[in-house]
């Protein structure tokens, strides 16, 4: 009766089958490590972000009179309404933690290289359209931080020659931060961007899926058909869209393998999230800073402004250039470089492991004046953290020149035919 | 693709004909969307003036007064801090007041009609903060100037006419809004001298 119906619905619409090519017969490396749980992490926090995120739109009022009061609300007289905005909040900064982990995996381990460009490219477009979620969600509570931090980020857009005070009108619909804006920022934040966001992920896996999974060696698990004796292929069953064209080597399928491994990344990482949202939901003003308890009030700047920790790297490139044009293009030129990475990397070696040791070492302090930055983008302006800010500025888009500079004639070590482990 | 007799000139036509009417239909449809985000009839009327008596600020006293939504500062600048606002041209990126940040009659040594009121938006030309006004203390900023504004986002500093210092990331002076005294003791913002 039920493989009856299964056989009727697979006639008409082939489910089984893609789950097959997508799981239980996706051929993905054997040698992942820790850095490998990230993706499926993201995954697991864009659900909670858009489960709780509908669940709080039923008690919130996107309006300049209300907003305030309604978050209030959700927080004292909804039952559990707290959890659920806890949930929201806590999950905002949890993504870029993994998002940012995921994205320094692919720098390790070379997964932006060819042939995986366009699947780097809509992950950098899923930060992009994220960072513009997180930015827009920032406003709704309609704190006084709230309504600062977008005062700067839209006057930012008033730095482009010619046309932008009118651009920076029309984004906000009003001669000030007001209800107009918050109204437009929900609407984007609740429907437009997570639209997006869901397409995006599709595209990234599906983009995955074409040119397979990247692996800490940086070598090639699918060999040309016929290279590989019978003997030495992985012996489990993969999809014929994989094993048509190709020998696999040293593969196991995502499911169940990887999908149990990356199920006790899960109860680890939900473990921390929970401490977290339970014990420290306000981040220590991290997460949630002290002037949003505060409603918003645009005669009164808070005493010092300082964005949300995720949002930090950018914001201490934007302010350490002290020209108000240069420093958005610095801000935003440091988001584009990453987007043009795979074509700032000239070498053919993915791995780090294989690669000359200027790359690990340029790795190494590209990442840590990637954390310098978004700690002083946390810290009041003065000369000091000025100066180190443009120091750490200097080393991060330092990263990208050197990386072109020395990937062109890179001394590299032989890359193994076989995963090592 | 069938064998069928095609006659390609008439398909590229009305290929591209069809596409040039899609086209203006799009960028026609794209008009109300881009349009209704303009601000609003409601928020365009919201911007009318605003009167405030300057008789009872105390010197050296700032008050902030809110016209369109943003803050404006007055200050009522004692003969110490006016003369003072000379001393350190070399150290402004705009002394003269030559960028139009401020009205004609406003274009003075002083930034004002009268020396003695400063009347500026609280809106740092950087990215809008509201700088905060330091009494006193201000060289823990600026060397030897000891009033002026310092805004607590991104460091740009400004001195007791709202010009801008160099090095910071503000390009421009403070705005000075558009201002009258219709009497001796009240201020009227948003409204032009002569045009009330």
């Amino acid at each position: 009766m039920f493989a009856n119906l299964m056989a009727w619905i697979e006639q008409r619409l082939p489910l089984m089958d893609a789950m097959n090519k997508h799981a239980a017969q996706y051929p993905a490396p054997k040698n992942f490590n820790f850095w490998y749980v990230f993706g499926i992490l993201a995954s697991v926090v864009l659900v909670n972000q858009l489960l709780t995120g509908v669940w709080l739109t039923m008690n919130y009022e996107p309006s300049g009179d209300g907003a305030f009061a309604s978050v209030e609300y959700i927080m004292r007289d909804v039952d559990y309404g707290w959890l659920l905005r806890y949930m929201h909040s806590t999950g905002a900064s949890a993504f870029f933690v993994v998002v940012y982990m995921h994205m320094f995996r692919g720098m390790m381990y070379g997964s932006y290289q060819k042939p995986r460009e366009l699947l780097w490219l809509f992950g950098m477009l899923i930060f992009l359209v994220l960072m513009a979620e997180a930015f827009m969600g920032y406003l709704l509570p309609w704190g006084n931080m709230s309504y600062w931090g977008a005062q700067v980020i839209i006057s930012i857009f008033g730095a482009i020659p010619v046309i932008g005070d009118d651009l920076t009108l029309w984004i906000r619909g009003d001669y000030v931060i007001s209800g107009a804006t918050l109204n437009r920022f929900f609407a984007l934040h609740v429907i437009a961007l997570p639209l997006v966001l869901v397409v995006l992920v599709f595209l990234h896996i599906l983009a995955l899926h074409e040119v397979g999974s990247n692996n800490p060696d940086g070598t090639n698990i699918k060999k040309p058909k016929g290279s590989v004796p019978p003997e030495e292929q992985s012996k489990f069953t993969f999809h014929e869209q994989y094993t048509k064209k190709y020998d696999i080597v040293d593969a196991i399928p995502f499911h169940p393998y990887y999908t149990v491994k990356d199920l006790v990344a899960v109860v680890i990482f939900l473990i921390v999230f929970c401490w977290v949202m339970f014990f420290a939901p306000e981040g220590g003003g991290y997460f949630i800073e002290a002037p949003n308890f505060e409603p918003a009030n645009g005669l009164k700047t808070p005493e010092h402004i300082a964005p949300v920790w995720y949002f930090g790297p950018f914001y201490t490139i934007l302010r350490v250039i002290p020209d108000k044009l240069l420093g958005a293009i610095g801000m935003f030129g440091a988001i584009i470089a990453l987007f043009m990475l795979p074509w700032f990397d000239r070498g053919t070696v993915k791995s780090l492991r294989y690669r000359c040791t200027a790359h690990t070492v340029n790795l190494v302090q590209f990442a840590i004046c990637f954390i310098i930055l978004g700690v002083l983008g946390t810290l009041p302006a003065n000369p000091l953290n000025n100066m180190i800010g443009a120091i750490a500025s200097f080393g991060y888009f330092g990263f990208f020149v050197a990386l072109w500079i020395y990937s062109k004639n890179e001394k590299t070590q032989p890359v193994p035919e076989r995963v090592t482990g | 693709m069938s064998n069928a007799p095609v006659n390609n000139g008439r398909r590229r036509f009305l290929t591209a004909a069809t596409s040039v009417v899609g086209g203006v239909g799009v960028v026609g449809v794209a008009v109300p969307f881009i349009g209704s985000w303009n601000p609003s009839a409601r928020a365009k009327a919201a911007g009318a003036p605003v009167e405030v008596n300057v008789s009872k600020i105390e010197p050296g006293q700032l008050i902030r007064a809110e016209w369109r939504g943003k803050p404006v500062y007055v200050v009522r600048r004692t003969e110490e801090i006016i003369s003072a606002l000379s001393t350190h041209d070399d150290q402004l990126k705009d002394p003269q007041s030559e960028v139009p940040q401020q009205p004609v009659y406003a274009t003075n040594e002083y930034r004002s009609i009268k020396p003695e009121f400063l009347v500026a938006l609280g809106v740092c030309t950087h990215l809008g903060c509201a700088p905060t006004h330091h009494k006193g203390d201000f060289d823990q900023h600026v060397d030897g100037v000891k009033d002026g504004f310092f805004c607590p986002c991104h460091g740009s500093k400004f001195d007791m006419a709202g010009r801008v210092f160099q090095s910071v990331p503000a390009p421009t002076n403070l705005m000075v809004p558009d201002h009258s005294f219709p009497t001796e003791d009240t201020l009227l913002i948003g409204v032009s001298q002569g045009e009330a």
